[in-house]
């Protein structure tokens, strides 16, 4: 495996260690990019603590279960109407901030009376998972489009580069909500209900068809310089296969940008799921949806402002935290770039 | 010039057949037949057929295409709704009025809102960076970029009705938003789409102050910025009549790309504010399923942004004199 790029950084790297314990005399030891990266990336305070919260939020999603038998409550059980003393007459929670309590950790939807907690806990869930999915398999197919366009290049090259330049051309928001329905009625009769698996596929779907293109287009403009480098150049002359030059010479070369795009992309596909639900568009009642809290919140601000601050803050925690970390672990992989 | 501009809108007009080719035909391949809408609870097939035909949905979907098209240019005859005239997107399934003018109606609210966040990002995100350039690495600059940090993440949704709870409910600062047109009352016009435009700003207006600070900062180290300098030219006069000039031609590029980011984070705008805009007929158009809206929208939208983004290349010419159009 040949790594180029980093042998510079590695002497510097090397050196600087030997110079700081040249006094102990131990000797030097070689660290693989990798090392050297997480060592970098320990010292960033800000990307501890971001990776620290980043990490709670996909364990709150993981265990979303777990928490709410501890807690002993559903997203799905409307407390405020089968209780009665929770709502007043019209629907909304008689405790002040929006009946925030003990037994109520982060008060009661207005109108249904379904637990904000467990609400937002599962929502998480739901947007999160959404996001992952979307996050891995547009990366998977970018990575595909990007390498095969710019080591093929030729014919090919001109078809992939002109889908992605129609891609990324349309307004995407746009083109997610009007596609959204045509993505389900190709499954679903008009008659039948959809199902929820279904828009939960159709969601990720549409997503990761207008999501790829960005991926793509960055990696064919760096698989183009890396196909013109001596060490590719070698491994082709010494008669290495296509698919040994793409995974044993470009792809570890790759690695970089592409995890950065990664993190640079999974907040906008939270805010994007998220923003199908606020528009109504996105998962249906009564599946549990970061987004669909806003929709609601955006209804009944005027006379319950503290429902909504759940899903807004906990949301600008999560995106504040995760483009914090996207900037630390892009200063960890390559530390010449400055912000 | 005047070729470039001919070539471009050649471009632009195969771009958006391509586009309309697509999107025709991904939505009227699919099964759900919006006949069967119209045809109601007990519907006899020789009915079913009948609003078919008057559809005109009984023909080859490629024929169909083509008399959508032809439609745009000469206007087209329906049996179901009777004659509607160039240019013609159909009629909406849902509400039964032209898909034209439904668009047109809503035209003025949605570039209301968009030029007016525009204005919003480009001057407020290119000064507060500039700002922070001009004080790299001090207080000032801190400030500006960490909460570019947060602004950058805030979203739409969230600070929409917050703001709107504070500054209209509580604190009654500015009135609630709504569209005025501007020909009706020009200041109503203005602070009623005031909060809007601030808070679809917000997040671009975060990413622009970066971006503007990190160009800055890269124009003041190029070689022309210390020529001038080492001419005797104050270092006030190389930032505010050089190097921006330098810095803004980058900026501008990515203007023309967040347009259609632009166009999104406006349907969600208007969603929260219940402005009637090209975004919200969007959204009840997906709603409805209603087939012949949903294409008007998507073309007018994808044509706004490619005609825009030709205005956007022509602007470069008038802001940079290295570039030449051809």
């Amino acid at each position: 495996m040949t790594f180029p790029s980093s042998t510079a950084t590695d002497a510097a790297a090397e050196s600087a260690d030997t110079a700081g314990t040249a006094g102990s005399g131990s000797a030097v030891v070689g660290r693989s990019p990798g090392q050297l990266m997480w060592r970098r990336f320990r010292r960033d305070k800000t990307g501890v603590v971001s990776a620290i919260i980043v990490l709670a939020f996909f364990l709150i999603a993981l265990l979303a279960p777990v928490i709410a038998a501890l807690y002993g409550k559903d997203p799905y059980t409307t407390y405020g109407q089968n209780q009665p003393g929770l709502l007043n007459e019209f629907g909304y929670p008689i405790a002040p901030n929006g009946g925030v309590s003990g037994d109520f950790w982060f008060g009661l939807e207005p109108g249904l009376g379904r637990d904000v907690f467990t609400q937002l806990v599962y929502g998480i869930r739901t947007s999160l998972s959404i996001a992952v999915i979307v996050t891995v398999v547009s990366t998977i197919i970018g990575i595909a489009m990007g390498i095969t366009s710019g080591y093929i290049g030729g014919k090919t090259d001109y078809v992939i580069g002109r889908v992605i330049d129609t891609l990324l051309a349309f307004p995407s928001q746009l083109f997610l909500i009007v596609f959204l329905p045509v993505v389900e009625a190709a499954f679903v009769l008009p008659e039948e209900e959809t199902p929820v698996w279904l828009r939960y596929v159709s969601i990720c779907v549409v997503l990761t068809v207008l999501g790829w293109a960005t991926i793509a287009r960055l990696l064919r403009a760096q698989v183009l310089s890396l196909r013109a480098r001596e060490f590719v150049e070698a491994a082709r002359v010494t008669g290495a296969s296509p698919a040994r030059v793409i995974f044993k010479e470009l792809l570890p070369n790759l690695w970089t940008p592409i995890i950065i795009q990664a993190t640079l992309a999974l907040p906008l596909y939270v805010g994007a799921e998220a923003g199908l639900g606020f528009l109504g568009v996105g998962m249906t009642e009564p599946t549990p949806d970061w987004g669909r809290m806003f929709q609601v919140g955006a209804n009944v601000y005027h006379s319950d402002v503290t429902y909504l601050l759940f899903p807004g803050v906990s949301m600008l925690i999560f995106v504040v935290a995760f483009n914090l970390l996207g900037d630390s672990i892009r200063d960890a992989f390559d530390p010449k770039t400055k912000r | 010039m005047t070729s470039y501009l001919v070539r471009r809108v050649a471009g632009a007009l195969v771009i958006l057949m391509i586009i309309s080719a697509i999107t025709f035909y991904l939505f009227y391949a699919v099964p759900r037949d919006p006949a069967r809408a119209f045809c109601g609870k007990i519907c006899q097939p020789e009915t079913l057929a009948l609003i078919r035909h008057n559809l005109g949905m009984d023909e080859p979907l490629f024929v169909q295409y083509w008399h959508w098209l032809v439609g745009i240019f000469a206007g087209r005859e329906f049996v179901q709704f009777g004659s509607c005239p160039a240019p013609c997107l159909g009629y909406s399934f849902a509400t039964q009025e032209p898909v034209f003018s439904a668009i047109v109606d809503r035209f003025p609210v949605t570039v209301s809102l968009t030029l007016g966040a525009s204005v919003v990002i480009l001057a407020f995100g290119i000064l507060t960076g500039m700002i922070a350039a001009w004080k790299v690495g001090q207080p000032l600059d801190k400030i500006a970029s960490s909460s570019s940090v947060i602004g950058a993440s805030l979203q739409i949704y969230f600070v929409g009705p917050l703001l709107a709870f504070y500054l209209v409910d509580t604190m009654q600062l500015i009135p609630r938003p709504s569209y005025v047109p501007i020909t009706e009352n020009p200041l109503d016009w203005f602070t009623h789409l005031m909060l809007p435009w601030v808070v679809l700003s917000i997040i671009f207006t975060a990413n622009y102050t970066r971006m503007t600070r990190s160009q800055m900062v890269e124009q003041l180290a190029e070689d022309y910025v210390r020529t001038a300098r080492a001419k005797g030219m104050s270092s006030r006069s190389v930032f505010f009549r050089f190097a921006w000039r330098g810095a803004m031609i980058p900026i501008l590029t990515i203007f023309g790309v967040d347009l259609a980011t632009l166009l999104g984070g406006a349907i969600i705008t208007e969603q929260t504010f219940s402005l009637h805009g090209i975004g919200e007929l969007a959204v009840r158009a997906v709603q409805n399923t209603d087939l012949p809206m949903l294409l008007g929208v998507t073309i007018v939208g994808a044509a706004a942004i490619v005609l825009l983004n030709i205005v956007v290349d022509v602007l470069y010419a008038f802001i940079d004199p290295r570039v030449r159009l051809s």
